[in-house]
């Protein structure tokens, strides 16, 4: 039993999944961004960049339904501009208890913030659905992330399937001792106090493991030369018709933010 | 009450469809001393997992005394069946070893005062009373595992389940552990690589291979037959 579950990357073979990560990490940046800059109420443009998102679901093979129950996941964070409903001044829509008034400029604000968040998120989620993690990790260090942040980020993503797993083990030895008396009498699975106390025990007991697992692992790492600097093969190049339409997408989405300034700006 | 443990044509698959059990079937009776070996990847830990409820039955039944292992009577089956697992860290999971012994019975609904000496008898079993206060997790791998198989004697199980028990152990301390199972008077099913422990302390011997029972029957004739070792990969 292993938490393989965790790991969010469906191989296939498309064109998505063959686009270089160094490209397609800053790609998914800039979409991301030029999303957010679009000005509230922008619609045609939401429309657009829905647009462009969808036909890379679709170019991705993983089909649309995949991605749109997994950005549902991130509905209830919309919930956190649910406030703008109510603090934007205009022509009032509904009047309620305590003051409170829904007015069109809210309502066009928080769908605006909600359907960004949403557009943004399935973006996150077609980058992470179709590029391996170490592949990732690459288009960081390519993007010039410190190199220190990317070997953390890589250490935690690599012993975060150890840790789930050993959760998961911990979890079966705790189920397998979770027995009834035979006298009925008893009335079994402890007080919330105690229980709450094995789970603290649990936690407490894999935090100290971690913690020791890291100094292994520093071990290994110095056994085998590691001097605090970290050192990596140099990268490959990047195939050249990648390069140019990457320069057009990238050229494009800033026409896109400058446009929808200019007309709703 | 006919058997201790009775398996019937239980086949299992992961959710990735990886199939791990294919038609598992075979009985223990009471006091019986088992063991279930095969190769890596072979079954072993996933039929034990199914001996007390962690994993469902999907297909195929699976009885403990006369209890078969559904929902409704996972509680009851659990502290029938003692399970030992492979790596003691994952069983050992409470501050000290009192708490990780005492679990079960209180998990139980006992009274203090017989949680108390379930774990005193229990400790006494595996002759590890004194390491009643210790913190678990500075033991050795072989005190652990006495700790380990402590902690599901403390629910007086009618069988003991156990992965690998002596993986990982010096000789002296897997010695002292064979001792230790032989003095145990628990039906037991032992999955495990260490073929001499098996040849000397189990009459009768499973033999797994690719989700399938491949041979169940006397140890020493299952042991002697080199070919059908090399065979199952027991042996290289």
């Amino acid at each position: 039993m292993h938490a393989h579950f965790l790991d969010p990357y469906k191989p296939r073979s498309s064109p998505i999944h063959q686009l270089d990560a160094r490209l397609k990490v800053p790609l998914v940046i800039a979409f991301i961004l030029t999303t957010s800059l679009i000005p509230i109420g922008g619609w045609p443009f939401y429309i657009f960049l829905t647009a462009v998102l969808l036909s890379a679901e679709i170019l991705s093979d993983l089909g649309i339904p995949f991605f749109f129950k997994r950005a549902a996941l991130a509905l209830p964070f919309v919930l956190a501009a649910l406030p703008v409903l109510f603090t934007q001044t205009g022509n009032v829509w509904v009047t309620l208890p305590f003051g409170l008034t829904i007015t069109a400029p809210g309502v066009e604000r928080f769908i605006s913030v909600a359907l960004k968040a949403w557009i943004s998120v399935q973006a996150a989620i077609l980058m992470a659905s179709t590029t391996p993690f170490p592949e990732i990790l690459l288009a960081l260090r390519a993007l010039r992330l410190p190199k220190v942040l990317v070997s953390i980020i890589g250490l935690m993503w690599r012993y975060l399937f150890v840790i789930v797993d050993e959760t998961i083990r911990m979890m079966n030895a705790r189920n397998a001792r979770s027995g009834e008396s035979p006298n009925p009498s008893y009335k079994h699975g402890g007080s919330v106090f105690w229980r709450a106390k094995v789970t603290g025990g649990m936690a407490g007991n894999l935090f100290i493991r971690s913690i020791e697992r890291s100094d292994r692992i520093y071990h290994a790492m110095l056994s085998r030369g590691y001097d605090g600097e970290i050192r990596h093969l140099p990268l490959p190049s990047i195939p050249e018709i990648q390069r140019w339409i990457s320069v057009v997408v990238f050229v494009s989405f800033f026409l896109i933010v400058v446009l929808a300034r200019v007309l709703w700006g | 009450m006919s058997c201790v443990i009775e398996v019937k044509r239980l086949s299992y698959s992961y959710p990735d469809g990886h199939q791990a059990l294919r038609e598992v079937s075979f009985h223990i009776s009471h006091g019986e001393k088992v063991a279930l070996i095969g190769p890596n990847g072979a079954g072993k830990s996933t039929l034990i997992l199914h001996l007390n409820g962690i994993l469902p039955v999907q297909q195929g039944e699976v009885f403990i005394g006369d209890l078969p292992v559904i929902p409704k009577n996972l509680g009851r089956v659990r502290a029938m069946v003692g399970l030992v697992f492979q790596t003691p860290d994952d069983q050992l999971f409470s501050p000290t070893v009192f708490d990780d012994v005492a679990f079960g019975p209180i998990y139980q609904g006992l009274p203090p005062q017989e949680v108390k000496e379930r774990v005193h008898e229990a400790l006494s079993m595996v002759q590890m009373t004194e390491y009643a206060p210790r913190v678990s997790h500075h033991l050795s791998v072989g005190e652990k595992k006495r700790i380990a198989i402590a902690t599901v004697l403390s629910m007086n199980p009618i069988a003991l389940v156990l992965d690998e028990p002596t993986a990982g152990l010096d000789p002296r301390a897997r010695r002292s552990l064979i001792e230790l199972l032989r003095q145990l008077p628990q039906s037991m099913l032992v999955a495990t690589h260490d073929l001499p422990m098996v040849r000397e302390l189990f009459p009768r011997t499973i033999v797994m291979d690719q989700g399938q029972v491949v041979a169940d029957g006397a140890t020493e004739a299952l042991l002697s037959d080199q070919k059908f070792l090399i065979e199952h990969g027991l042996v290289s």
